[in-house]
């Protein structure tokens, strides 16, 4: 019916298989969307040489905020904190495969904001870090 | 005798919008703002075009008559919700800021550490926030009256709180969430009984509702022209004379004064003490238009068609399975059905409707604690205004449909 809602985002929201917690990680950040009330924790290990090895995200909101946290997630797996930083509002785009307007931006893009705070190790995110 | 609708909605260009080739607007958010009728862009319009200048003071013909202007349209709002005397409307922004000027002026004169203001758990935040700060900053104590799992305030444990004799009781008269129309008269006689002054946010009862703050005995009534066919950026605060000329001022600047030496000021006398700097000038005309726009219709036939309609879509959204509507039976709320619908967030709700014009709000809508206190993040909510049909009605249920559908 229309691109925002395609079926990809949709079975991410419906089924993430990244959904939940790491106990024991090595970083952990939350953060929610004042405006919608979206929330998004993640969870990440990481090993002597600065991959990351596992990562898990739980939190609530729109289909979008969700999928999105869902796609990061499993995209992050495998790769170097270093390159982890260079995550940015493209590749989350890119990811979801849509055009998204300045409100829902925000929601795509929150888990973005809460994993780079985390891997920066920050006590606040801000978004200039998913500019 | 009902409202021909098909006329009144003549009376609104943007009903006519279409939102992409082909799509006309489903405008359901008027618990947000209002739409405008011509006779109000017209009304501000003409003002630019033949009256503008800036008001007070100015001896030229058009300063005089926008001095007028400016004043006739207070007296229209006054006779609008009763008030006795035209200088107990002080214009302000908005209800935001009149509940402000009180918690500014009148609570920072009146309390002091220890005292209690009683509240409702289904506040607007702009009728919590300057409670808070107030609390931070004097130690004044904040109690709420209960929400019911209904959507009505408990007025039992409200008689227990003012057992313990607060100095200021604030609520709304008709929540933006839940549509309920609180009893304010009965609120307001309680809280004098107990000894207490009263704050009413009516920035949804007086577009929906005939308000008479007189009979209610208020001694604060705030609202705003947007949501009642007026202009953004003006708003009254009403004041019982008595109260307002007690008061300090609001606002240091221009025309709140009546002399200024190098080191001091006498502040001038209501309303003038509390509108410091220029005013929005165009937008009180447009204020007292809207007001005669709803005067011309009639009070009582906008809430007898809101209820129609409201009665219609609580009918209609209950029957869809998955969809929880919040708040009390039609009978005790105004025209707003906020809603959850399983599985799907409220966000996505909205974003599916509007591919199909209709325009509804998803989140909060600035009631944190009342979505708190139900357990959910946000709701959807859609609201009604003397122009809804129930054909809108039937898109919105179409539409959720179509939002199942792509959930599946």
């Amino acid at each position: 019916m229309d691109d925002l809602y395609r079926e990809v985002i949709i079975e991410h929201y419906k089924n993430p298989s990244y959904r939940g917690h790491l106990d024991p990680h090595d970083i952990s950040f939350a953060d929610n969307n004042p405006l919608c009330g979206d929330h998004i924790q993640i969870d990440l290990r990481v090993d002597e040489s600065g991959k990351v090895t596992d990562a898990r995200f739980d939190g609530h909101g729109c289909a979008i905020s969700q999928a999105s946290a869902d796609l990061l997630v499993e995209s992050v797996i495998g790769k170097s904190v270093e390159d982890v930083k260079k995550l940015n509002k493209q590749d989350i785009l890119d990811m979801l495969g849509i055009e998204l307007g300045p409100v829902r931006l925000k929601c795509a893009l929150l888990s973005l904001k809460v994993l780079k705070a985390g891997v920066y190790g920050l006590c606040e995110a801000s978004d200039e870090l998913v500019e | 005798m009902t409202l021909d609708i098909a006329r009144i909605r003549q009376d609104f260009p943007i009903l006519n919008r279409e939102v992409r080739p082909g799509v006309k607007v489903v405008y359901l958010d008027s618990t947000a703002t209002s739409q405008k009728p011509l006779a109000v862009i017209e009304a501000m319009n003409d003002f630019y075009h033949r009256f503008n200048a800036n008001i007070h003071r100015g001896v030229h013909t058009l300063a005089e008559e926008a001095t007028a202007m400016y004043e006739q349209a207070r007296v229209k709002i006054a006779k609008f919700i009763n008030a006795r005397n035209p200088h107990e409307i002080i214009y302000t922004r908005n209800t935001t800021e009149s509940i402000n000027l009180v918690a500014y002026t009148w609570a920072r004169a009146n309390l002091k550490s220890g005292d209690l203001v009683i509240l409702t758990e289904m506040e607007h935040h702009s009728n919590l926030v300057p409670w808070h700060m107030l609390a931070a900053e004097r130690g004044v104590q904040l109690e709420f009256i209960p929400v019911t799992e209904n959507g009505l305030l408990d007025l039992e444990t409200y008689k227990s709180l003012l057992a313990r004799t607060p100095k200021l009781v604030s609520f709304t008269h008709m929540s933006n969430v839940l549509g309920t129309i609180n009893p304010a008269a009965e609120i307001i006689k309680l809280a004098h009984d107990a000894g207490a002054i009263t704050v009413v946010d009516g920035a949804q009862s007086v577009p929906h509702l005939k308000v008479d703050v007189h009979a209610l005995d208020a001694d604060f009534y705030a609202f705003s022209a947007h949501k009642m066919c007026g202009p953004t950026g003006i708003g009254a605060l009403y004041g019982k004379s008595a109260l307002l000329d007690a008061m300090p001022p609001f606002l240091g600047g221009g025309d709140m004064i009546k002399e200024v030496k190098l080191r001091s000021f006498r502040p001038n006398t209501v309303p003038a003490k509390f509108e410091a700097g220029t005013p929005a000038i165009a937008e009180s005309v447009g204020f007292g238009a809207a007001v005669d726009y709803l005067t011309g219709i009639g009070m009582d036939k906008v809430a007898a068609h809101e209820h129609e309609i409201t009665e219609y879509a609580l009918e209609r959204l209950e029957e869809i399975p998955g969809v929880k509507v919040f708040g009390p039976s039609a009978d005790k709320k105004g025209g707003v059905a906020s809603f959850t619908f399983d599985g799907v967030h409220p966000h996505d709700v909205a974003q599916i409707l509007d591919r199909d014009g209709i325009a509804v709000r998803a989140g909060h809508h600035c009631a944190q604690p009342l979505h708190e206190k139900f357990g959910i993040p946000a709701t959807t909510r859609a609201s009604f205004y003397l122009y809804s049909t129930k054909d809108e009605v039937d898109k919105l249920v179409e539409g959720i449909y179509k939002v199942k559908k792509v959930f599946g």
